[in-house]
């Protein structure tokens, strides 16, 4: 089965969760009062949960024909071959997205930015350091100082203990 | 009106309320360019700066400007970085951003620039001639047509299916509707959907969702695969920005794409709760549904016209959500709400009145949008060289760049590092959406529009009592058969379309 397939049987699986707690746990929880309106807050997403099921259904069977004339992918990458595209680092961009979001706060805004610039630049294969450094230095705190300062939004910038 | 006309063209000449056009259109479109901050936040930042100023008719000036800036800025980082930071620039991407990978960005902020112009232009002549009969019109929407008017949003979606992926397309929108339920809903204060988790009690952030499903998926592929920005045939290489201009037949094809988008988008405008974002993705959709079937193809591959809709759409509609506002004292937009809370600080109550009591107000305010839009094109069109050239910056250091305000975008929205995660995990959902050919466009459609259609139907339903406010009020049930033709409309042609080459094959 394709990959679009599969999306959509997990997506029609998905549904059925999110019906199944529409239906049969949200109402008990309503005040009795509420309970004498035409509508309540599990109305809209039953209706989405059944339109749902039912539009999943149409394309995990393929009940909806293509056309002969297959528009070109959104994407020029093939996803049957992964291996032959630079995925891991990609996944450490990932990994390292999550590190950032971790440190941040710990970290402090400062160190933790400099250091996802730098560390994101050596992925994907800069070397200059001499470069690397002061360019990620200089547009954290150019960018930290237009947050704070100017914008009044507060991101902290020295790690916790300094704080 | 000529009379008023003078008294806002005294007012708005004046040189220190243009001091304040120029300087809140350059500070909207700076920061309005930083993915995250839309124009909401950004009139909110200034709306201190705005009171200081002490004298009303400055402050409104200086705020439009600054609004205007902001959608303009925001189409800047939608078609250059394919982060679209405001609801109403996301349909700018679709085209917008195909065109700078194609080596065409000058010309993509070319047409953004031109469109906008003319959308904000021609919005502020309608403004000024329709303002009064407007308001009238307006308040014949009621709940139930809002709630129409938001299905004809979502069957918008048909116009981003390929052919013979309308299901796909109408998955998505589902999918984006049952996420903007999870959290409060505003029926009942209980918490719908968040697994018991606290952080997901007010929902998803839209920026988080928007930067997850058009930038981080985007700077996946950079990496994964360096062709793909190596793609362009001239300016994203060497760094120089020589294709500004537009030949005549690109001309000639976004005219009447402006002149329709102008008007639709300012109508659209008009209705409170419509606005911007509905009027850029029904543009987009209604100049596809118009185009012949060669221009169709282009759509979502670097049409000129499929960037120049949603531009002008919502300029427009940014103009025509003054006219609740100045006539009615109703906020049509998240914006303008914010904008009637700055007016009432300052002591003015926007409202039929507003005309009568200070027309200066009133006409200054649109003789500013006129000079806004002005200043705009004339400051952004030479700036564009320099505004592209953030696609020369090589590659190792554009993208952490890229994924840095991504992050930045969802975090200070929030102000919660929760949010970042959700952005990675939604990120990688995205990217495996688009493996799979899915468009992720109807997703944030419907995430948008979710919270505003459910709210429409459940008063709809509370006033009549179950389903009958469709049969009863004519304008609602014209608007969903609408809705309905324009889902229809896609299948219908692909099945002509099989039929024909059927015929063909057998030798009809």
């Amino acid at each position: 089965m394709a990959l679009d397939r599969w999306i959509a049987l997990i997506f029609v699986g998905m549904c059925c969760a999110y019906g199944y707690a529409a239906f049969f746990t949200m109402d008990q929880l309503l005040p009795p009062f509420m309970q004498r309106n035409p509508v309540w807050p599990s109305t809209f997403p039953k209706v989405l949960a059944v339109a749902g099921i039912i539009v999943g259904l149409v394309v995990v069977l393929g009940l909806e024909k293509q056309s002969d004339e297959k528009e070109p992918s959104a994407t020029d990458i093939n996803y049957r071959r992964l291996q032959d595209y630079n995925t891991g680092q990609a996944i450490g961009l990932l990994v390292l997205m999550v590190a950032y979001a971790l440190a941040l706060r710990p970290v402090g805004f400062i160190a933790a930015t400099t250091l996802f610039l730098i560390v994101g630049s050596f992925l994907l294969g800069e070397r200059k350091f001499h470069v690397m450094i002061p360019v990620s230095a200089v547009a954290t705190f150019i960018v930290w100082y237009l947050v704070q300062e100017v914008l009044g939004i507060f991101l902290r910038p020295w790690p916790f203990f300094l704080a | 009106m000529l009379e008023g006309l003078m008294i806002g063209l005294q007012t708005a000449i004046n040189p220190f309320n243009l001091g304040m056009v120029i300087f809140g259109c350059i500070i909207g479109t700076f920061i309005g360019m930083l993915p995250g901050l839309g124009p909401m936040s950004i009139i909110a930042i200034m709306i201190p700066v705005a009171i200081t100023l002490g004298d009303p008719t400055a402050a409104l000036i200086l705020l439009a400007g600054v609004y205007y800036g902001a959608i303009f800025g925001g189409s800047t980082s939608s078609i250059l970085l394919n982060a679209p930071g405001v609801a109403g620039t996301v349909a700018t991407s679709f085209d917008g951003y195909p065109m700078a990978r194609k080596g065409q960005a000058g010309k993509a902020l070319t047409i953004a620039a031109i469109s906008s112009f003319m959308g904000g232009t021609i919005g502020a002549i309608l403004l000024m001639i329709f303002a009064p009969m407007l308001s009238s019109v307006a308040l014949l929407f009621h709940s139930a047509e809002y709630f129409a008017l938001m299905v004809v949003g979502l069957s918008a979606i048909a116009a981003f299916a390929g052919t013979g992926q309308v299901g796909k397309a109408v998955m998505m929108t589902i999918l984006g509707l049952m996420m903007a339920t999870v959290g409060e809903g505003a029926l009942a204060a209980m918490p719908r959907f968040t697994a018991g988790i606290l952080d997901l009690q007010s929902g998803f952030s839209f920026i988080t969702l928007a930067m997850a499903m058009f930038a981080l998926p985007e700077a996946l592929f950079l990496v994964m695969n360096p062709m793909r920005s190596a793609q362009g045939s001239g300016d994203d290489q060497s760094g120089k920005i020589d294709n500004l201009r537009i030949n005549r037949t690109e001309a000639r094809a976004i005219a009447p794409v402006i002149g329709r988008q102008s008007v639709q988008g300012f109508f659209i405008g008009v209705l409170p709760g419509a606005g911007a974002t509905i009027a850029s993705f029904l543009g987009y959709a209604v100049e596809r549904n118009l185009a012949t079937k060669e221009e169709q193809k282009e759509f979502g591959k670097g049409s000129v016209k499929g960037l120049a809709a949603p531009e002008t759409a919502n300029n427009a509609a940014c103009t025509g959500s003054f006219v609740p506002l100045l006539t009615l004292g109703i906020p049509g937009s998240g914006t303008t709400a914010i904008l009637l809370g700055a007016l009432i600080a300052l002591n003015v109550t926007p409202g039929p009145r507003l005309m009568v009591d200070e027309p200066q107000v009133f006409w200054a305010v649109i003789i500013s949008m006129y000079i806004g839009n002005l200043v705009l094109l004339v400051l952004n069109l030479p700036l564009i060289p320099y505004i592209a050239k953030i696609l020369a910056i090589p590659r190792n250091y554009l993208i952490p760049f890229i994924l840095f305000f991504t992050l930045m975008g969802a975090y200070i929205g929030q102000n919660n590092a929760t949010e970042l995660l959700i952005l990675v995990g939604f990120g990688v959902i995205a990217t495996i959406l688009r493996f799979a050919d899915y468009p992720l466009a109807p997703l944030l459609i419907g995430f948008i529009l979710g919270t505003m259609l459910e709210d429409n139907f459940s008063r709809s339903m509370q006033l009549y009592g179950g389903l009958d406010f469709i049969l009863e009020r004519p304008m609602t049930l014209g608007l969903l058969v609408l809705a309905a033709l324009l889902v229809m409309l896609p299948t219908f042609r692909a099945a002509r379309a099989r039929n024909r080459a059927k015929g063909v094959a057998d030798g009809d």
